[in-house]
């Protein structure tokens, strides 16, 4: 760190990432939450299990491995071959992968990417709840976060990604890149799985499953919507300069940015965040006539459809457009129910995946001619460019891995539980042991009691 | 043509002002902003009303009881 304005950006950058992975944290706690609350008694603790075991099994593989896939991949394999000069300074043998004084910034951009993995897979988690086996959603994580959603970052949430070079394709907040690949991933699972036992009608109608404790599901939601407040900055670089970015841009004047290095603000991001998010709670208590779930998540499904362009957005448009998504999103997870015979436990399809492919679509037209990029040549946004990157987040790199895996699961016989235990429930064993443990202990107390009781003279 | 006014980033950021879309709309946006507001109170409104006269019929008055007794 040369000199004092570099030393104070670096640290500055340091502090600023590292603060938005804390708040990122707070993603998985509600989503752990919104799972927990949702799921019946009988499967609490599996379910927990299920989502927190999420967290080790992507951290490490995203180490190991999912970090150099976003250096190495942005060309590859359709416009050129792998980057190994970028990728292998993020191979988990090289120097700038530890403590490493020369380099303070890996650590904390790794992490922001690494929570950003948690969150697409634990998207998944939710979707699959009380009858997929733990090992078989446990590779799906691995997939997921340190995989497939890593390659589309590479490609569309880069600076240097091919989509963001020949389709001008523009995602600032994730609608694609996180949720509807996490969306169209969670759709292949489930389309292979199945449906809870009693989630359909013998005609077919589809019945509620309500969860045991809408309190926790409330308060999983509110700390979603705080990490995701987290995650919006995480997005940003904080602070550079025209000569550090190296493009087009001229003049002195230092900005924040979006991940494509073009310019926007933290400030920016603050009102449409909030305005997104009341446009989608207003939107969804009118369409889901005020069903309180529907409504928490219509907030959350708000924030996801305007986050493609919320970097750019005015206010009033980052509200309208999550309200509109949010009418268009409620209409279709009832449509998709009827008619496939889909049981999202917790609407994380719709609410991830298809706000966020109408996010990218509604995008490519408000943002039409936008230069994508700060760097020349590279084409500007458009709306064939959006719909094409939505279809390959949602359907290529979500929906088809997601269903091809999940097909081979099933054909092992090792993807979902066998019928008898999703009826007694996956905690039986553990509540049995419970039940006995406590008995026990109730009769030794007493035994206890009994021995030290002094007989009355 | 582009919906922020700018064709690329060839600029120089100190005088560069607003780079939201369809700058000049200000005011139109925030009428039809304000239109959703409103209209979200009058069907607010309108499905609470019908709501709680539905619901004044609804009750089974030992049930009420029972309710009552829950705290």
């Amino acid at each position: 760190m040369d000199g004092n304005l570099n030393a104070l950006t670096t640290v500055f950058t340091e502090f600023y990432y590292w603060v938005t992975v804390v708040f990122m944290f707070l993603i998985h706690v509600g989503f752990c939450m919104y799972e927990v609350g949702a799921s019946r008694h009988r499967n609490h603790m599996h379910t927990l299990m299920k989502n927190v075991m999420v967290i080790p099994l992507v951290t490490v593989t995203f180490f190991f491995f999912g970090w150099w896939i976003y250096w190495a991949f942005p060309d590859f394999p359709f416009f050129g071959g792998l980057n190994h000069e970028a990728g292998n300074a993020n191979l988990p043998w090289s120097e700038t992968m530890g403590t490493n004084l020369s380099d303070r910034i890996t650590g904390v951009f790794w992490a922001a990417f690494l929570l950003f993995s948690w969150t697409a897979a634990s998207i998944v988690s939710g979707a699959v709840i009380e009858r997929i086996r733990s090992s078989a959603l446990w590779v799906h994580a691995v997939l997921i976060g340190s995989v497939w959603w890593i390659i589309d970052a590479a490609w569309g949430w880069h600076y240097a990604g091919w989509m963001v070079k020949y389709l001008g394709y523009h995602d600032a907040y994730a609608s694609g890149v996180i949720h509807a690949i996490a969306g169209g991933y969670a759709l292949g699972v489930i389309m292979v799985l199945g449906p809870r036992i009693g989630k359909f009608a013998k005609d077919g109608t589809p019945r509620d499953i309500p969860p045991h404790n809408p309190w926790m599901l409330t308060i999983g939601i509110f700390l979603i919507y705080t990490g995701f407040w987290g995650f919006y900055a995480a997005c940003n670089v904080p602070a550079i300069s025209p000569e550090a970015i190296g493009g087009q841009i001229t003049g002195t004047t230092w900005t924040a940015t979006n991940i494509y290095l073009a310019p926007t603000s933290l400030s920016a991001i603050t009102f449409n965040f909030l305005m997104s998010l009341s446009g989608g709670l207003m939107a969804a208590y009118v369409v889901s006539r005020g069903d309180a779930f529907w409504t928490f998540s219509g907030g959350l499904a708000g924030v996801i459809t305007a986050s493609a362009g919320n970097d750019l957005y005015h206010p009033i448009q980052a509200m309208l457009v999550a309200a509109v998504g949010v009418v268009i999103v409620y209409n279709l997870h009832y449509w998709v129910e009827r008619r496939f015979k889909l049981d999202d436990a917790v609407g994380a399809v719709a609410v991830h995946g298809y706000a966020g492919v109408v996010g990218l679509v509604i995008s490519g037209f408000m943002l039409w001619g936008v230069p994508a990029s700060p760097f020349e040549g590279y084409a500007s946004i458009n709306p064939v460019g959006q719909t094409v990157g939505a279809l390959i987040m949602f359907f290529g790199l979500g929906f088809i891995p997601a269903w091809c895996v999940a097909k081979m699961q099933a054909a092992a016989g090792v993807l979902r539980i066998p019928e008898e235990v999703e009826l007694q429930g996956l905690d039986y064993a553990e509540h049995h042991a419970y039940e006995d443990a406590k008995a026990e202990i109730i009769e030794a107390d007493k035994a206890h009691l009994a021995a030290a009781a002094t007989p009355a003279e | 043509m582009s919906t922020i006014g700018y064709e690329s980033w060839a600029v120089d950021l100190a005088e560069v002002g607003a780079i939201y879309p369809f700058q000049g709309s200000e005011v139109l946006m925030t009428i039809l902003g304000v239109i959703f507001w409103v209209g979200w109170h009058r069907i607010q409104f309108v499905r609470e009303g019908k709501h709680l006269e539905e619901a004044r019929r609804a009750g089974d008055p030992d049930k009420v009881r029972e309710l009552l007794e829950k705290y």
